[in-house]
């Protein structure tokens, strides 16, 4: 056969059942077999638009998404989304052709040295010059993307070795001398960390977007209810343990709660699972937390001590860690251990004195927080939320109520405006039965909405909130705080142009749209009633509204502002 | 910051020079020389990077090495460890006239002349770093013309080998690597 239908093949064998890609000359030997191939291929409008519904799709599933585009342009197009993937730890294969080997390094038609180009953010890559590697380079690529801190592979392969002829050998074992994932948390490891936590008597669990790539869930909720300590959940981990739970304190971070911040400031203990000290959520790192102790556990050593010193450093999977924590925390417990009360006492009476909020807009007009409060409440916590990247991804991450792992979608490290219309087609096409909320803002939904028109074709009926403030919000809201208002090119005119209605009615989507507050609950409801097309609902909402609570970028958490110029006040704690 | 010598074994593959030079400019490294060569299997090649880090972050080089998948093996060579060496070739002037006096500094240093013609020779030497410095500083007299230096090399002492510590690899059933539906 040829190397075109041994990738296929290896491909099939791989147990993959969705691709989302586009072909184009380099790669279009692999398009015919591709053609008879059971792998439902989705043709989208742009390859960026495949690496993030790829990701959508492995972040729903927790299995290996799978992208595949041309060399030169199609490759390069593929970059962001891979980039993406790195900085969120997501299980990619991303599959490009290449120029014919005769042809590597001549500045031909559409080359790109996309190996040497996604080195530093994929978690291997290959090129592939001979047709008899593809099924070894596949299985591998799965293996490595799927195992251990998930992350993106690439798998370029030249043009002639898809063409020439080779036999099929589905590799019955890999041999990869340098790639070994440690699962098992050392004894002594788990031992120490027990030791710390029974002795801590202001312990917070700091959770990351690990325990949801481990799947540990459950456990983290065993482990949480035998501590008893604050849960404080990153923009990575929102949905791994209930918002409803009495111990779940929030968000930490640039944007979390003030009870959030707060117990990781005070804390004596960070018990930090499948977290990485992200700036975004220490601020100023030589202020952070500093009168605690911490316990690192991830699954990538190169995590722990890399901004912050772990006291007992836990390298394995969260869930065999989680697991065999709860045993010798007991164990230890049966010792006896500090008293929490005081502690949680205070942390209890801070979250209540400052919870989230917003003020309703004076002129009268939609708050975006208001929009996406209610969207929630109205399509409720087993659906899937999907942000772009600004303002708009941190009130979805606010005023979402998130219950289950896997239901809260967005580019947390890298950024990347234009990720939610994408990422929630992948989603849909991932959990077809969920109902799919991408959250965007009026500029992100401009960098990639042609894949509406991908939705549309093939029965993908996401729905779409565009949080209109006619701004690059964000940007705008640094602006108004740290450049006197002096709105330089952040003034989309996003209600005047385009008309988003017709845009989705030009794309084969029903097109809504909101103004005023009184008609929110019914346009959210005729929304989640179409299930048959995409939907699209233009919120248009007060520009002027503001993401808080603040950690302005640089700062210390101590630093934290609850609303313009007002800081909690701290002198009423007892702390 | 201090200086330390580590020892790479890495798959013998196209493209891994270039991941290990990414990673150190990527992530601000400084290397103060790198050395690549075959080893006794011709799977393998060892690197030898001398870098010159805090120590706090040398643990953190020494991990991010290790996430590359071709990178096998990482050892810190101690210099009491290890026997280190650099190779150096330099072209001196040098006629008939100061033959003597070159000879005699090549004696010293076990250095030998590997080319020469009527106004140059070109000199060949091997060593630690210290040697090599202050066989050029007794050349510099001659004058030097141009110089080509490598990069160190290392190999720890006693019959010990890092190839037989980490090449006992186990291979991965295909069963683990498809598509294992994780959810729970």
């Amino acid at each position: 056969m040829s190397g075109a239908s041994s990738l296929v093949q290896s491909l099939e064998s791989a147990g993959v059942d969705v691709m989302f890609g586009i072909p184009g000359g380099a790669i279009l030997p692999a398009y015919d077999p591709i053609f008879d191939s059971s792998i439902r291929h989705i043709l989208v409008r742009h390859e960026q638009g495949a690496g993030h519904a790829a990701t959508g799709y492995a972040q729903v599933t927790g299995r290996v998404g799978v992208c595949i585009a041309t060399s030169g342009p199609g490759a390069t197009n593929l970059v962001t989304p891979l980039a993406d993937a790195a900085m969120d730890s997501v299980p990619l294969v991303a599959i490009t052709g290449q120029v014919p080997s005769a042809a590597i390094g001549t500045d031909a038609f559409q080359e790109a040295d996309i190996r040497g180009i996604t080195m530093p953010f994929t978690k291997h890559n290959y090129l592939i010059t001979d047709p008899n590697d593809i099924p070894r380079a596949i299985a591998e690529a799965f293996y490595i993307a799927g195992t251990g801190r998930p992350g993106p592979v690439l798998v370029d392969i030249a043009k002639d070795a898809l063409q020439k002829e080779t036999d099929f050998v589905w590799p019955s074992q890999l041999s990869l001398p340098g790639y070994h994932p440690q699962l098992e948390p050392e004894n002594q490891a788990i031992k120490d960390a027990a030791a710390l936590i029974a002795q801590s008597s202001k312990p917070v669990l700091y959770v990351g977007g690990g325990v949801i790539k481990a799947n540990a869930s459950k456990e983290l909720m065993q482990l949480a209810e035998l501590v008893g300590a604050p849960v404080v959940t990153t923009l990575m981990a929102l949905g791994s343990f209930p918002d409803s739970h009495p111990q779940h304190f929030g968000m930490p971070g640039m944007h979390g709660t003030v009870g959030a911040v707060t117990a990781l400031q005070k804390a004596d203990l960070l018990i930090t699972l499948g977290a990485r000290f992200d700036d975004r959520v220490t601020g100023k790192l030589s202020t952070f937390a500093v009168n605690a102790k911490v316990i690192h556990a991830d699954i990538d050593p190169a995590e722990i001590g890399k901004n912050r010193f772990a006291d007992v450093p836990v390298v394995g999977d969260l869930k065999h860690t989680i697991s065999a924590l709860i045993p010798a925390i007991k164990a230890e417990f049966a010792k006896g251990r500090a008293d929490l009360a005081p502690w949680l006492a205070s942390m209890n009476k801070l979250r209540a004195t400052y919870p989230l909020g917003y003020d309703a807009p004076k002129d009268g007009s939609l708050s975006p927080q208001y929009v996406i409060e209610r969207i929630s409440a109205l399509t409720g916590p087993e659906a899937i939320y999907v942000a772009g990247v600004g303002q708009h991804q941190m009130w979805a991450a606010q005023f979402v109520k998130y219950e289950n792992p896997r239901t809260w979608l967005n580019s947390g490290g890298l950024g990347t405006m234009g990720y939610a219309v994408p990422a929630a087609m992948g989603a849909k096409v991932g959990a077809p039965d969920a109902t799919v909320w991408a959250i965007d803002g009026d500029g992100c939904f401009q960098m990639t909405n042609q894949e509406l028109v991908t939705c549309a074709l093939n029965n993908i009926p996401i729905k779409v909130a565009i949080i209109n403030n006619e701004s690059l919000g964000m940007v705008r809201q640094w602006q108004t705080l740290f450049y006197e208002g002096r709105y330089s090119n952040t003034n989309l005119e996003s209600k005047r142009v385009p008309d988003f209605v017709k845009l989705a009615d030009a794309m084969g989507c029903v097109g809504l749209t909101c103004d005023r507050p009184e008609d929110v609950d019914a346009i959210i409801k005729k929304a989640n009633a179409i299930n048959d097309q995409p939907v699209v609902v233009d919120f248009r909402v007060f520009r002027d509204a503001m993401v808080w609570p603040m950690v302005a970028a640089g700062t210390s958490n101590d630093d934290i502002k609850i609303a313009r110029e007002m800081a909690p006040d701290w002198d009423s704690q007892e702390l | 910051m201090s200086t330390h010598t580590l020892s790479v074994l890495v798959e013998n593959s196209p493209g891994v020079l270039a991941r290990v030079a990414g990673l150190f400019s990527r992530r601000a490294y400084n290397i103060d020389s790198l050395a690549v060569g075959p080893t006794e299997n011709p799977d393998i090649s060892r690197m030898t990077i001398v870098i010159n880090v805090e120590s706090h972050s040398l643990e953190q080089v020494i991990r991010q090495l290790d996430k590359l998948v071709n990178v096998i093996h990482i050892a810190e060579l101690k210099l009491s460890d290890s026997v280190q060496a650099e190779l150096l070739l330099v072209k001196i002037s040098a006629t008939s006239k100061n033959r003597f006096d070159v000879d005699a500094v090549l004696d010293t240093y076990g250095a030998a002349i590997v080319d020469e013609d009527a106004d140059s020779m070109t000199i060949e030497a091997t060593g630690d770093a210290a040697k090599i410095s202050d066989l050029l500083n007794a050349l510099e007299r001659f004058g030097i013309r141009e110089l080509a230096q490598s990069g160190l090399v290392a190999i720890e002492r006693g019959s010990g080998s890092l190839a037989d510590r980490t090449l006992s690899t186990q291979s991965i059933p295909t069963a683990d690597s498809g598509q294992a539906d994780y959810q729970n």
